[in-house]
């Protein structure tokens, strides 16, 4: 299921404000790779970029190239319906639907893509849930309001119904921010567990998160405020955070700025 | 007692009566001017009561008055003769007619002005969407004598062709039967009660569409969703309940909207069986026609046949709280 | 895998077939092409038949298509869309018209001796006469009605925010709820009722009466959410300082939250002054000029309009008067909308927000 991204020569705008320049870089399937960098570097837009959300937001705009594959996401005739089905996403904070319940929640995506028999969903429901770490939790509550669960247990609903739909890629959107370190660390054993079967893409501000969780990291940094972010290097990430080969990465890890 | 004996500038408790330091607690922080204020905006806040309550026992006296003589049952009557004697009168005729009328325009109304919601909040370019959501916002203020109007002297008579047409294909149902008459019956007024009450429902769920939080939003769009499933999915389940209370505030200016049913309709005391057929009449239309020429006890009786208006726009009213605040319930664990 | 189903249902490809951009514009006009024809066709005389011929053949076009080239969900979805569009168009057709027909139609005897003339001894059915008196009697009955409503409603809003807790305000915040739905010819009704004890004739204040009634839960409600704008830090800043209560009020909150109560309140002056049933029951209408609103029948815009439409047995130049009106009180309604905005759009930064 795992798929190759391959960026080149991205740059990505909101109207007239260049937020992100030239960024080009490889993401291997089934492996795990961190965006780190200070705030307003432009790692989440870019991120947002690799499943087309980035042009969601009014004035968002992209230029350049985003291999899925060998197939460009930007490329003339592709609908960005079916690249989010491709590319699966979690946010920052947990947003499962208010209004439905923990199974429904779950389904929602794969009752987007056709018709399922009700056991067949049930079948892919718990799986995900399981593959979630969330089954045993809500096993016997799955029809009430997934607003009931604790944040951890929603980001990890979230990620339940983001996998449900089999995605080739899953970004995460610093998905651990606004929970407790308990939560955290549910969600970091996760992220282990999920790369067997996905490529995962994770911003984070937490160095010591993306040194535990990521096979590789990229360094973003931006010249000064107001000016595009930029992709400064990516590397394995025992490389970047023991013997980084960028001055400036040296010192963001060390915390000397950021 | 502890703690509280301590602080010397505590309230006295209450056991201690200590006659001048009482009376100034009792009074707070009062001085000549705060008092006056207090007893100004107070005094203000009970007069409403006062009228809510006035309003509520002369228009029920008045119409006890009238109902003690009335020979017919003054529900079930299909007649309207307070002249006679001994006078027949009942609200049977009017009580249909307005609740017919007020459905036909929800029916109308409701899909469209939230479909206009939706045009506004998420498909219409932004450049367009402000301005025309500002027109909306004016045309709610447009007097509905001006509807009235414009109903009677433009809407009716470019309805003709629609009737011949409802009448071709649906006039089967009988309910859509025509028989050419003037269209000045209690469909025209539902659509005319339609396009009145269409701003109002329009700008309150837009408002409510508007608040649908981004992140609900996007959760659907990152599962891969069309923006009528974004829609679907996260739009419409949030906006619902707000939805609901527009739609009954369209409902209450409906049930009481006099000028408009009364520049339009040709009314009748009678329940036409097709909605197409003139006839029949509102309880806010027929005060306003019949009270020109009403005898002092005629007018009892129009009292007597709007306080049973005032109680219908009440549980009307009643019940859209009600909802609001059971969804308000439901929903408030997401916050 | 278990689930060879999920692989099976999804495209091979990003790129599945799409309808070109214009797609929908070439739709909408063949669609609109089709119905003329069907309409000239069949001789339907209506455009209102056209326009909802061309309406459904746009929606069946569009998911016909669609479904045909880029699959269901993306017809549906298409479907949505022209949906959504024609709502807006069914809408904005008549909504224009009022507007467009009252203007064009008002213009025909709206001038200055229209506005300077009351209809005296002009029947009913002659050309002529004016509309003084009665934008007279509308100025006096709503100037009046203000007088009494926004004092009150203010004072009550005051309550509410700034003192109010217990069961005395949770009733008075429920029954300005109960307040806001009264009909306007119920609170016309209720006048009339305590008229008929007094054995009184109508006379403009009566009118008053009742458009303060329906005045009044609105100023409360817009004047309470203006005043919980102020922020909190205010009103402990001022009290901090030693100053009462009531003064903090008159010199800390009500200036800062002006702005946005005197646009409640315009905006709650528009509002009655386009309500013509209480009027009706109450006021009954006078072709003479009556400036005296405690004695004697008056007249008003509204009631104006509809006395020219109703008693005029048809007759184009009562029409022509009538639109003459509506449009004078369409401006008057307006103006009064564009200015309350304007003030709270000029106030707006002042209070921080």
């Amino acid at each position: 299921m795992a798929k190759r991204i391959d960026v080149s020569g991205l740059t990505a705008y909101y109207g007239s404000h260049k937020a992100i320049e030239d960024i080009s870089m490889t993401v291997e399937p089934r492996s795990v790779t961190a965006f780190i960098g200070p705030s307003g570097c432009g790692k989440s837009t870019f991120l947002r970029t690799l499943n087309r959300m980035h042009e969601v937001t009014p004035g968002g705009r992209v230029e350049g190239k985003v291999l899925l594959d060998d197939e460009d996401l930007y490329g003339h005739g592709v609908d960005p319906v079916s690249v989010r089905r491709e590319v699966g996403m979690v946010f920052q904070r947990p947003n499962p639907f208010p209004t439905m319940s923990i199974f429904d929640n779950v389904a929602a995506g794969l009752r987007l893509n056709g018709n399922y028999k009700k056991n067949e969903l049930s079948d892919i429901v718990e799986k995900s849930l399981r593959g979630a770490n969330l089954w045993n939790e809500v096993k016997d509550r799955l029809n009430k309001p997934g607003s009931g669960l604790s944040g951890g247990q929603q980001q990890r609903l979230c990620i339940a119904r983001a996998i449900a739909v089999e995605p080739n890629v899953l970004l995460m959107d610093e998905p651990c921010s606004a929970l407790d370190p308990i939560s955290t660390l549910a969600i970091e054993d996760l992220i282990g567990e999920l790369k067997e079967r996905f490529t995962i893409v994770i911003v984070t501000h937490n160095m010591q998160q993306a040194a535990r969780v990521s096979d590789r990291t990229a360094f973003f940094n931006l010249a000064a405020v107001g000016q595009p972010g930029k992709l400064v290097e990516i590397d394995d990430t025992e490389r970047i955070f023991s013997n980084p080969s960028v001055q400036a990465t040296e010192d963001y890890i060390s915390g000397r700025f950021g | 007692m502890d703690i509280t004996t301590a602080p010397t500038d505590a309230p006295p408790p209450l056991s201690q009566p200590s006659p001048t330091e009482q009376k100034r607690a009792a009074r707070g922080a009062t001085r000549p001017g705060d008092r006056i204020f207090l007893g100004l905006s107070r005094g203000s806040g009970i007069l409403l009561l006062v009228i809510m309550a006035a309003i509520a026992v002369f228009l029920t006296w008045r119409a006890a008055l009238a109902i003690s003589e009335d020979e017919g049952n003054f529900l079930t009557t299909f007649e309207w003769n307070t002249q006679a004697q001994p006078p027949v009168f009942g609200i049977a005729v009017l009580a249909f007619g307005t609740v017919v009328s007020s459905i036909i325009a929800m029916v109308i109304a409701v899909p469209i002005a939230v479909a206009i919601a939706l045009f506004l909040t998420h498909y219409a370019p932004r450049k367009l969407s402000g301005p025309i959501a500002y027109v909306i916002d004016l045309l709610a203020a447009v007097p509905s004598i001006v509807y009235g109007l414009w109903g009677a002297l433009i809407l009716v008579p470019n309805l003709n062709g629609l009737y011949a047409w409802l009448d071709q294909y649906l006039g089967w149902t009988g309910i859509l039967e025509w028989n050419g008459g003037a269209p000045r019956s209690m469909f025209t007024v539902g659509v005319l009660l339609a396009i009145m009450i269409l701003p109002i429902i329009t700008n309150v769920s837009r408002e409510v569409f508007r608040q649908v939080p981004q992140m609900h939003e996007e959760a659907a769009l990152a599962l891969g969703a069309t923006r009528w499933e974004v829609i679907r999915m996260a739009v419409i389940p949030f906006g619902r309940s707000g939805v609901i209370s527009a739609s009954m505030l369209g409902l209450g200016r409906a049930l009481g909207e006099t000028m408009a049913v009364a520049t339009v309709l040709s009314p009748s005391f009678e329940i036409q069986a097709s909605l197409l057929d003139p006839g029949g009449g509102t309880f806010a239309q027929n005060i306003a026609s019949k009270f020109g020429e009403a005898s002092e006890f005629g007018r009892d009786a129009l009292i007597a046949s709007g306080l049973v208006l005032f109680v219908i726009t009440l549980l009307v009213n009643g019940a859209a709280r009600a909802i609001i605040a059971r969804r308000k319930e439901y929903s408030g664990a997401n916050a | 895998m278990s689930h060879a189903v999920v692989t099976d249902k999804r495209p091979s490809s990003l790129r599945g077939a799409q309808l070109p951009k214009w797609s929908p514009w070439a739709i909408a006009a063949g669609s609109l092409a089709v119905a003329v024809g069907i309409g000239l066709a069949a001789g339907l005389h209506s455009r209102i038949q056209w326009g909802l011929i061309a309406a459904l053949l746009f929606i069946a076009g569009t998911f016909g298509i669609a479904a045909r080239v880029e699959g269901k969900r993306q017809a549906k979805d298409r479907v949505a869309t022209s949906l959504v569009w024609v709502a807006f168009l069914i809408a904005v057709v008549p909504l224009v018209s009022l507007i467009w027909v009252t203007v064009q139609r008002g213009m025909k005897v709206l001038d200055g001796y229209f506005l300077t003339h009351s209809m005296g001894l002009v029947a009913d059915s002659e050309p002529g006469g004016g509309i003084y008196h009665a934008i007279l009697g509308s100025l006096e009955q709503v100037g009046l009605a203000t007088v009494i409503a926004a004092p009150i409603g203010v004072l009550t809003a005051i309550y509410l925010v700034e003192y109010g807790r217990g069961n005395l305000a949770r009733a008075v915040t429920f029954f300005v709820d109960v307040m806001t739905g009264i009909p306007s010819i119920v609170a016309g009704l209720f006048i009339l009722s305590l008229m008929l004890i007094f054995d009184m004739q109508p006379f403009g204040f009566a009118g008053s009466l009742a458009l303060a009634i329906l005045m009044m839960p609105v100023v409360v409600r817009s004047t309470e959410e203006m005043l919980k704008l102020v922020p909190n830090e205010l009103r402990e800043a001022s009290l901090a300082l030693g100053v009462p209560k009531w003064r903090t009020i008159l010199k800390v909150v009500l200036p800062t939250s002006i702005g946005g109560i005197t646009t409640g309140i315009m905006l709650a002056v528009a509002r009655i002054a386009g309500e013509t049933a209480p009027v009706l029951l109450l006021v009954w209408g006078n072709p003479f000029i009556n400036a005296n609103p405690f004695e004697g029948a008056q007249a008003s815009l509204p009631l104006y309009i509809y006395q020219q439409y109703a008693n005029s047995a048809g007759s184009g130049a009562a029409y022509d008067r009538a639109w003459a009106a509506s449009l004078t009180l369409i401006a008057f309604v307006m103006i009064l909308n564009l200015l309350a905005r304007g003030i709270a759009r000029w106030k707006a930064p002042k209070t921080g927000r």
